[in-house]
């Protein structure tokens, strides 16, 4: 996915650029309006998250004019105000969502993949790898000509897996990555997705490892 | 709300100046005419009693040296009145009682005189004529006196009628005392009106003519508009400045600590990441919703109401929440009727479900779905339902109150405003909230409004 991120604190955009780079996601950074319409206007991408308050004027005021003229790239808004004050009218103005600072990543992550699978319609972005046929997006994965839409963690897992192919993930990486920071995750709930997991690429040459006392590793047989 | 302390009423005030001032005037009014009728009564009788003394004294000759004197019929025809006035008369001459009544006295000067005479009250007349013939010069002096029935039945009659006309002076008067001030209160009536239809939100100025007396009120009240909206305006800017400030940074840590956490395999590492991101989430929680409660609380005291679907609004919100929910492999599910109208406030209801949906995310276990149902009848009611462990029997009741959480919240992050908040948006709308369990468990609200 290509995103372009519209944020003018540095080290905020830094962070978030960071992240999604490691997910996989290619990411522009604009520091103001005035960058984010020249990248609008060289470059294609998936979606657009922007800040409202940057130095050369409001987010709200670009986002009008990018609906104006027509272009209907999906743009999430990065707000600091209030959730009451704030929330409907930037919806009204086009935005397709919006996460209030600070947010959880994962949260984000989810926002942006629910907007893409309501905006992307037939256009399918799919991973072929394996003998499987994933799309993101859509949560589809497609194995041995039989298609199951994945849950979240379980699509989230396999997402991980598939980023860093052979990398070995201890349990409480994973447990990181699907569970928030104010759940109580038990030592088997991530046996429990990963054997779910392992039961979906069964037909595929997809393996998941188990490394005692190390972790996970997706093995890619040949 | 606040209370004003009220001395007197201007309308009564006003009211009561008017009628008294025309009772006055009435009163006034009938003594003067009552007065001038009493006047020109006792001139109509006085010119008649002088005419009748003149034309006897006319009568009075000198033949043989004798005074002889033939009253005219016509001196007392003359003084006959509709109401039979009795007539005294006393003639003398030379101070010597020649006719008439002994008591009638005469007095010097051709004047009038009230007097009293068997019993009545007369009005008298003394007049006098000196006689001179051959050697003889005498002086014929005349008393006469009229009783005044048929004066005071006239006197009577006109007071009677002054009387009518000062009372019906009066309730004219009152009558327009009652007009000119509500004509007047009005016009504050009108202001009062156009200040009270204004929504909450509105601190434009008044431009609306008034009357010259009105017009410093309404220029000191526009003036006080003007600088309540410049300073409602200051602190709107301060608060979304300020959170702009705050969240940013906050942001920023939580971004890198999450970020960080990726890369960090030392558990003690991951573990001092993972409360730092706890922290942030905390502490921006607790501050959102104290910023929500603050603006409910506002909203709350001055409900704009709008007609819009609730059903409508929960389905916008469970779209927007759905990937949150997707995230514990939750879902959410919209049930109950197709359409409900209501008329309220939506940024409040939105909010109060937000909450509850919120509540029921943190407590519903993964894999399972939680259920808003929306129904209109009897009473517009949205209720969120969960299949976590439900609330604890025992503290259902204080569970609502203030920055209360219940026992088994222990491991899950809010500042335990989110069912307060609901509580009071339910309250603004003349509703309330139910805390119950269901049977096969799992925790319900139900928002009643």
């Amino acid at each position: 996915m290509k995103f372009l991120l519209v944020e003018d604190n540095h080290d905020l955009a830094n962070a978030i650029a960071s992240r999604m780079r490691l997910d996989g996601h290619v990411i522009d950074h604009a520091g103001n309006l005035e960058d984010a319409a020249a990248f609008v206007a060289t470059g294609e991408y998936d979606l657009i998250l922007l800040d409202i308050m940057l130095p050369d004027g409001d987010g709200r005021t670009f986002l009008e004019q990018h609906r104006a003229s027509d272009l209907d790239t999906p743009v999430i808004i990065l707000t600091a105000r209030s959730q009451v004050s704030d929330r409907i009218g930037s919806l009204d103005l086009g935005a397709d969502d919006y996460v209030t600072k600070p947010f959880d990543h994962a949260e984000l992550e989810a926002r942006c993949r629910a907007v893409l699978r309501r905006k992307s319609g037939n256009a399918k972005t799919t991973i072929q790898v394996g003998g499987i046929l994933f799309d993101p997006v859509a949560g589809h994965l497609t194995v041995a000509g039989e298609t199951v839409t994945l849950r979240n963690r379980e699509l989230r897992l396999l997402e991980l897996f598939l980023n860093a192919p052979g990398k070995i993930f201890s349990k409480n990486k994973l447990a990181d990555r699907l569970f928030s920071y104010d759940e109580d995750v038990s030592e088997n709930a991530i046996e429990v997705y990963i054997g779910r997991l392992r039961k979906h690429l069964s037909p595929s040459n997809l393996r998941i490892t188990t490394l005692r006392g190390l972790g996970y590793r997706l093995d890619h047989d040949e | 709300m606040n209370s004003v302390v009220v001395s007197g009423s201007l309308r009564n005030r006003l009211v009561l100046t008017l009628i008294g001032g025309a009772a006055v005037l009435a009163l006034i009014l009938f003594v003067v005419v009552r007065n001038y009728a009493v006047l020109v009564a006792q001139q109509g009788q006085d010119r008649i009693l002088i005419a009748s003394a003149t034309s006897m004294l006319d009568s009075a000759t000198i033949r043989d040296g004798a005074v002889e004197l033939d009253l005219p019929y016509s001196a007392f025809s003359m003084l006959s009145t509709a109401a039979d006035d009795r007539v005294f008369y006393a003639i003398l001459q030379d101070g010597t009682l020649l006719s008439g009544y002994e008591e009638l006295t005469f007095s010097d000067a051709q004047a009038f005189q009230f007097d009293r005479i068997r019993g009545s009250d007369v009005r008298k007349i003394s007049a006098s004529r000196i006689l001179i013939g051959a050697n003889l010069r005498t002086e014929i002096q005349i008393v006469l006196a009229q009783t005044q029935d048929a004066l005071s039945e006239t006197l009577d009659q006109i007071s009677r009628n002054a009387a009518l006309l000062g009372v019906g002076f009066f309730a004219l008067a009152v009558g327009l005392s009652f007009w000119a001030t509500s004509a007047t209160i009005g016009q504050l009536g009108k202001l009062t009106t156009s200040v009270t239809r204004r929504g909450p939100q509105d601190l434009s100025p008044f431009t609306k003519p008034v009357p010259r007396e009105m017009a410093p009120l309404v220029k000191s009240l526009n003036s006080l508009m003007g600088r309540l909206d410049q300073s409602l305006r200051q602190s709107e800017d301060f608060i979304a400045e300020a959170a702009h400030r705050v969240r940013t940074p906050l942001a920023t840590v939580r971004s890198y600590a999450e970020a960080t956490l990726q890369r960090v395999d030392k558990e003690e590492n991951r573990e001092a990441m993972r409360s730092m991101v706890k922290a942030i989430d905390e502490s921006s929680r607790a501050a959102g919703q104290l910023l929500d409660h603050a603006m409910i609380t506002f909203r709350a005291d001055h409900l704009e109401r709008d007609e819009i679907d609730i059903v409508d609004l929960a389905r916008d919100l469970v779209q927007r929440m759905t990937p949150i929910a997707e995230m514990r492999d939750l879902s959410l599910l919209l049930l109950g009727d197709p359409r409900v109208q209501y008329s309220c406030d939506p940024v409040l209801i939105q909010n109060a479900v937000r909450n509850l949906i919120d509540n029921a995310m943190k407590y519903g276990p993964a894999e399972s779905a939680i259920e808003i149902t929306v129904t209109g009848e009897p009473v517009p009611r949205i209720t969120v339902c969960d299949h976590g462990p439900g609330f604890p029997i025992h503290e259902i009741e204080t569970l609502t109150a203030r920055f209360q959480r219940g026992a088994n919240a222990a491991n899950t992050i809010g500042s335990g405003l989110g069912l307060t908040i609901a509580r009071d948006v339910a309250i603004a709308h003349g509703g309330r909230i139910d805390l119950t369990n269901q049977p096969e468990g799992g925790a319900c609200v139900t928002l009643s409004l």
